[in-house]
């Protein structure tokens, strides 16, 4: 890790890899070429799950296959599983990392979608020592985190959820293993006596240049009973000020639509995995 | 962009790897994608490049024990990598029962995507010994059939599911087995 961080002081244009499979699928695009390339996939102990007091800690070079079949991440933090498990196809999976799609923040992908409406915080390693980014700071722009030049990502922690909560996460794509068009992930804990709605993180995915927390529908949820009315109006509040790109993938009235769709479905999802 | 003139030659890397059990070693640029390195300079042509781009799934390789596409490593970074292709299936002139049941299922028409096939439907196997439809699907999902014979792609690996049921109880490992015996099931470390 120290040499890591060395290397990236003083070599010109660095960029780390990390599992690579978007860094080199931008470099065949000529959309990146970085004048010199640090490989950490073989790096020793970053790659663990583990349920450590206050929260769940993923190390940055665990793998989505791991993410996806962890036996804890898909009882308690299943939206990760979810999201783990629709990105690209199985060989991606057996070699992306979850902190490599997390620096490369691609606003379609899903893993940061998820790992927003999961509150995740980021643990960064770099010359001037460890610093942890909150998650609402983390992605500043496509393509773009706030980890400075010679910071590495070394762990992703996840605050335990509230008491009865669940969490889903779905993506909306033309084919298996494309990236999403619209994409929800939504955390929701719920007072089961009387069906309503606690506290709700809901995050949406290539509706804007990085993954993004409207908050109108969780403030607006917050407190009411979880019936049809509620989900449907909470739902249409979410699209109200979002302001999603055109591209070939989808117009933007055509994610607008989508932003419903989803998240209705996407909190419908959560709650139903409420135990 | 370079100057004109100021052509500056590479610098090698030497790269030694294990390939179906054989020690291989070769010079290559950084920048070298392992599919190039084992294809044009190991000869092993059995891996084949549909796409370069990571959709396809024809270069798909056992990477120390699971299914990876070859064109999206670096060469370099294989250095002492243990890999597995489709020249390493079969044991001398028998097939590997997951050859078998393509041939006898006619799961390939050009062949081009075979191999690929080959190798991600053998890592299903070995982590999900009977698999549905549905999951054989989602198992070869990085593959793509320009022929679209999906239909008999999936039968022949629900074939090849039986045969290998039934041969492993009383046969002994060959040596795709050996590697595939590494092949991780998902756990958590502590």
């Amino acid at each position: 890790m120290n040499e890591t961080i060395d290397l990236l002081k003083t070599k010109e244009e660095p960029k780390v890899l990390a599992g690579g499979q978007s860094l080199l699928a931008l470099m065949k695009l000529r959309l990146a070429a970085p004048k010199n390339i640090i490989d950490i996939t073989n790096l020793e102990g970053l790659s663990y799950i583990r349920e450590d007091k206050d929260h769940l800690a993923i190390g940055a070079l665990t793998i989505h296959d791991l993410v996806e079949n962890s036996q804890v991440i898909r009882e308690k933090f299943t939206l990760l599983s979810d999201a783990a498990s629709k990105i690209g196809d199985q060989q991606i999976r057996n070699r992306g990392t979850i902190g490599g799609s997390a620096c490369h923040a691609d606003p379609a992908a899903d893993l940061p979608t998820a790992l927003l409406a999961a509150d995740a915080h980021f643990v960064v390693e770099g010359s001037s020592g460890k610093r942890e980014i909150l998650p609402k700071d983390m992605f500043v722009d496509v393509f773009t985190t706030s980890i400075e030049h010679d910071e590495v990502l070394t762990q992703i922690k996840i605050p335990y959820f509230l008491p009865k909560s669940g969490s889903g996460y779905i993506k909306h794509s033309r084919r298996e293993g494309d990236f999403a068009i619209t994409s929800c992930g939504v955390v929701i804990a719920m007072d089961t006596t009387n069906n309503v709605c606690k506290d709700v993180r809901i995050a949406l995915g290539s509706v804007a240049s990085t993954p993004i927390r409207f908050k109108n529908a969780e403030e607006y949820l917050k407190g009411k009973t979880m019936d049809e009315k509620t989900i449907v109006e909470a739902s249409q509040r979410e699209a109200e000020g979002a302001d999603p790109p055109s591209d070939m993938h989808g117009s933007r009235e055509y994610r607008l639509e989508m932003i419903k769709v989803f998240t209705k479905r996407s909190v419908k999802l959560a709650m139903s995995r409420v135990k | 962009m370079m100057a004109q003139g100021t052509y500056k030659p590479p610098n090698m890397v030497q790269v030694t790897l294990k390939i179906n059990g054989k020690e291989y070693s070769g010079m290559v640029e950084p920048r070298t994608l392992l599919v190039h390195f084992i294809r044009d300079d190991l000869n092993l042509t059995g891996t084949h490049i549909g796409c370069d781009t990571g959709h396809c799934g024809a270069c798909t390789i056992m990477y120390n024990g699971t299914a990876q596409k070859s064109c999206m490593i670096l060469a370099i970074q294989a250095q002492g990598a243990n890999i597995l292709t489709v020249e390493g299936l079969a044991d001398g002139e028998k097939l590997h029962p997951i050859q078998e049941a393509f041939w006898e299922n006619h799961g390939l028409q050009c062949g081009y995507c075979t191999p690929g096939m080959l190798i991600a439907g053998l890592f299903l196997l070995q982590r999900n010994p009977d698999p549905t439809e549905d999951e054989i699907r989602r198992g070869i999902e990085g593959n793509l059939c320009r022929c679209t014979g999906y239909v008999n792609i999936v039968k022949s690996i629900k074939a090849a599911a039986k045969k290998m049921q039934e041969a492993k109880a009383p046969k002994a490992q060959d040596k795709s087995e050996e590697q595939g015996a590494k092949a991780p099931l998902p756990e958590q470390k502590a």
